[in-house]
């Protein structure tokens, strides 16, 4: 954790994510960055910006297009003791690179006996609300939640970004570490210099509350915080928000002495409902918290279908009024 | 003095303006398209400019009525001449309900239209590359005679896509033409970052396939090869790999800036090559265009195109519910 003599300094999300991977790159000659368009013009979202003149083009890799590349030469470096960082420029373009997350990534240190070990981290930006083309805003979180052998985490300001990425880095294991597109440049927070590391497996409690407890994480964080703050402004009710930023390992203690605590729940996410990850949040509140509930858990999610483009993007996302409405729900059930 | 290059091609006035035509309109749409970009009213643009004279030349080889179109991003001079108009772009631009590609369900520069025979695709590169030799090989099981061309850039010729598509079409000798729109550049990766070979051709004997490069600028270079490698898929001779060297001259979308990886010298050098300039001082010497009917042609698809944008800047977006209509049969 950080001492309170540290310096700290206001970032915005990008800036806390190319600040994680410069303390690594300095701290340790292993850590080295793989990806399309991410050496001497800095990466599409600017991650990387500055990394390519500071530690030279060995160690900031411009690939050609070719994700299965990126991912399966990661995983070769990896295992040959580097802490390789693999961008994918955006989420939706990693399938060609899924072969090698699927079948290798999250299994080399299974079927070797522990012999051979994983210690990549995968970078993605992801998520609607930027005004993105089809397929760069999808957010498949559950496809890699559902694969074994990988953890999956979701910051949503700069000072988690930070200390989760630190701690990927750091991670012996793979990570796939999904940057939502909306909080790049949306909020800054408070980050220290030097290196701190968050937790993998922790989720944040944003703000305490009696009457329910509503788990979401990477862009809706924001959304679900502004929704909040009309309807406890509005209505005599006092809520639980709790960003889980990590999707796998779930934090199993945290939501359920939450949930304990509010009897209530709702779950809010971007992402289709069919398959997403608040199955898992709900299921896991079935089997540690069922008979505290008072209402049924409700979620809001996007619908089963593509995210539509920036005509129609808005009115997929979970709005204002739907996560008002779920919560008010439970609240008077 | 010998013979000219469109005469030994067969290619006769009417022709040869009509290819002037479209790849002037694809360039001036993708100008327009930029201007409504930096006005705030379309999110995105991903151009053909400096491709144009190489995506004419190609599809002038091609027969729109019987072939099959599976296309990249900067395909904008290839799906005007397989028939589609320019409100039709526009209508895409703007994300309309009208957009006959996907009803405003994608980003400009994704095309598809079953009538015109342009094979819908996506933003994955590389993705339709493969779907090409499906296309032919169904051709080819029901003895039908198209033939398939595909394009990618450079850099897409370096996924697995590629690879499997290319070998596959060898194996079953398929009439793909594989076009490689090489522009130096994936985003900002140069190529000699990309591929260790000197072309992207030199991959085509791996594949058992006829593979040559040529000058991008040229269309009526570009209509040769293509006519050549269109004749010998119709006559089983399998597929062929061409490459063509032009150069992008925007940024690689309107969300790149291209000024960190691109020296301004470079692109002004490009610009002086530019097919457009280059295919109208042709026409213009040899007395086979004039300077009012140049006018007259610049005229002409500049209304078009401002009646285009104010037809699609007034057209409605699709319906919210609509989003979730299709994505099954029922
Ligand atoms: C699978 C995949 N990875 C990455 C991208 C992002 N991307 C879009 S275009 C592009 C560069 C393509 O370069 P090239 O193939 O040379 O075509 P050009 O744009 O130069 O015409 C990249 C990296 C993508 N669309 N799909
Ligand atoms: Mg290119």
């Amino acid at each position: 954790m950080v001492s309170p003599a540290v310096n700290t300094k206001k970032m915005t999300m990008i800036e806390g994510v190319r600040n994680a991977m410069d303390e690594m790159l300095k701290e340790n000659e292993d850590v080295i960055i793989l990806g399309e368009d991410i050496g001497v013009n800095g990466g599409v979202f600017r991650a990387t910006e500055g990394l390519h003149e500071k530690y030279g083009e060995d160690r900031i890799i411009d690939t050609p297009i070719s994700e299965s590349g990126i991912i399966g030469n990661s995983i070769g470096l990896a295992a040959n003791g580097f802490r390789p960082i693999a961008e994918i420029q955006f989420l939706g373009f990693i399938y060609p690179g899924f072969n090698q997350l699927m079948t290798h990534a999250t299994r080399l240190r299974q079927r070797s006996l522990g012999r051979f070990t994983v210690p990549v981290v995968v970078r993605a930006p992801y998520g609607a609300g930027v005004k993105a083309p089809e397929i760069h805003s999808d957010s498949v979180e559950s496809l890699f939640t559902h694969m074994p052998g990988i953890k999956v985490v979701v910051p949503s300001n700069a000072y988690d970004a930070k200390g989760l990425l630190i701690a990927s880095i750091d991670d012996p294991d793979p990570v796939m570490f999904l940057e939502p597109l909306r909080c790049y440049r949306s909020n800054r927070t408070e980050v220290p210099d030097g290196k701190y590391t968050i937790d993998i497996g922790r989720a944040s409690v944003l703000k305490q509350g009696d009457d329910i407890s509503v788990f979401t994480w990477g862009a809706m964080v924001m959304d679900t915080m502004k929704a909040i703050e009309t309807l406890e402004e509005e209505q005599n009710m006092s809520c639980e928000v709790i960003d889980l930023r990590t999707l796998y390992p779930l934090d199993k203690e945290t939501i359920s002495a939450s949930v304990q605590k509010t009897g209530r729940a709702a779950i809010i996410h971007e992402a289709p409902a069919t398959g997403g990850v608040s199955n898992d949040v709900i299921s896991l509140i079935n089997d540690t918290s069922f008979l505290y509930l008072r209402a049924p858990i409700q979620r809001v999610t996007g619908f089963d279908t593509p995210v539509p483009v920036y005509s129609l993007e808005q009115e997929y996302l979970p709005s204002a009024a739907k996560i008002q409405a779920a919560i008010v729900n439970a609240v008077n059930f | 003095m010998s013979e000219a290059k469109h005469e030994r091609l067969g290619l006769e006035r009417q022709q040869l303006q009509g290819m002037l035509q479209t790849m002037l309109t694809a360039r001036k749409i993708d100008e327009r398209m930029w201007l409504l970009n930096r006005a705030g009213k379309i999110p995105f643009v991903i151009s053909c400019q400096g491709h144009e004279a190489a995506q004419v030349g190609a599809v002038t080889a091609l027969r729109p009525d019987e072939d099959y179109l599976l296309p990249y991003y900067r395909d904008m001079g290839m799906v005007l001449h397989f028939g589609m108009t320019v409100k039709d772009l526009m209508m895409a631009g703007f994300a309309r309900a009208e957009d006959p590609n996907s009803g405003g369900r994608q980003m400009p520069g994704h095309f598809g239209s079953k009538k015109h025979r342009i094979v819908t695709g996506s933003s994955p590169v590389t993705t339709q590359v493969p779907h090409a030799v499906g296309f032919a090989m169904a051709g080819k099981i029901k003895k039908e005679n198209f033939v398939c061309l595909t394009s990618f850039g450079e850099g897409s010729s370096n996924q697995g896509d590629f690879h499997e598509a290319a070998n596959f079409a060898g194996v079953h000798r398929l009439p793909v033409i594989f076009f490689c729109e090489n522009n130096h550049y994936a985003i900002s990766v140069p190529v000699d970052r990309q591929i260790a070979c000197e072309r992207v051709s030199d991959r085509a004997s791996s594949y058992g396939m006829h593979g040559e490069t040529i000058d991008g600028n040229d269309p009526l270079a570009v209509y040769e090869a293509v006519k050549n490698a269109a004749d010998r898929g119709r006559d089983g001779a399998g597929p062929s790999l061409i490459e063509t060297m032009s150069y992008r001259l925007t940024p690689h979308s309107s969300d790149d800036d291209d000024r960190s990886y691109r020296s301004r010298d470079e692109v002004d050098d490009a610009r002086k090559k530019d097919g457009i300039v280059t295919f109208t001082e042709y026409l213009k010497t040899r007395e086979l265009l004039t300077d009012t009917e140049e006018k007259d042609m610049h005229d002409a698809i500049q209304q078009t195109i401002d009646e285009a944008t104010e037809a699609a800047e007034e057209a409605a977006y699709a319906e919210a519910e609509t989003t979730l209509d299709h994505v099954y049969h029922s």
